[in-house]
């Protein structure tokens, strides 16, 4: 079994202004999530950072550093044969192609660019899609292999 | 809008021809303009080595990275060189990620920087 299906509630829904200042908090969250989930301390970090560089996305590209825009985080984690974690991050801010969303060439070393490969490389699954009625999503999942779980996450309750 | 909490600490220290920066904190979108602004001030005298000492960063994120590209980009048009140190794993790990451990130069200690 994948994860539970996008109509399902989600188990954390957080709506947030686009304002860089609330990036720790949303990234302290993932990371506490993930940990709970089983997830490694490393990738911990990976879910976090991959978030973190999603949000700057938003700010930076989608709603051009308006900071009085909403975003808003979806999880739910994903259990069965396929554990780990299933992110939505959804913004009304400018639409793109989602075909033209992709990493720009690592040897052409200048500042910026990079948040779309960090996110590629870090997670197992990244899916940009433009929103009906405006604004873009991006799903976001990351698996753990059961044998990888942490004595944590095993001994979490049903 | 920038405020107090947006600030990054960053202590500058001259070591005979290298500047050391030291920040202390998390560096993501909202602190990396105060972290150019830093660096801005260390690099208008041109010192032949600029020295980020990152053990007090635990966490950094691509627009942090960025401005160090930036930094390291108008060192060498004066022909001066960047060299970072004490990185945790956690920060050499966007570092490997975006291909950019082989183009900084990334050592272990802030001994070995000012010696490199």
């Amino acid at each position: 079994m994948k994860g539970p299906p996008l109509i399902a509630d989600p188990h954390v829904k957080i709506d947030m202004l686009s304002q860089p200042r609330y990036l720790a908090g949303a990234r302290a969250m993932i990371a506490s999530v993930a940990r709970r989930l089983g997830f490694r301390e490393a990738d911990c970090a990976h879910v976090a950072l991959a978030l973190d560089e999603a949000l700057c996305n938003v700010i930076k590209h989608g709603y051009e550093k308006r900071e009085d825009q909403h975003i808003w985080i979806s999880v739910w984690p994903m259990e069965g044969n396929c554990c780990g974690v299933r992110i939505l991050i959804e913004d009304r801010g400018r639409q793109v192609e989602p075909a033209e969303i992709r990493s720009r060439q690592l040897d052409d070393i200048r500042p910026g660019g990079l948040g779309v490969h960090i996110i590629s490389q870090v997670m197992d699954h990244v899916e940009y899609n433009k929103r009906e009625g405006g604004g873009m999503s991006l799903l976001m999942e990351k698996h753990i292999a059961a044998e990888e779980s942490t004595p944590q996450a095993r001994k979490e309750p049903a | 809008m920038a405020n107090a909490a947006d600030d990054l600490p960053v202590e500058l220290e001259k070591r005979g021809e290298a500047v050391v920066l030291r920040p202390s904190g998390e560096i993501d979108l909202g602190r990396s303009p105060s972290l150019r602004t830093s660096i801005s001030k260390a690099q208008s005298a041109k010192p032949q080595r600029l020295i980020f000492d990152l053990k007090d960063v635990p966490y950094m994120d691509s627009s942090g990275v960025a401005t160090l590209v930036e930094a390291m980009q108008v060192a060498r048009r004066y022909h001066g060189s960047v060299v970072l140190c004490g990185l945790h794993e956690r920060v050499l790990s966007i570092f490997e990620i975006a291909r950019l451990d082989m183009v900084f130069k990334i050592v272990d200690t802030l001994d070995e920087a000012l010696h490199a």
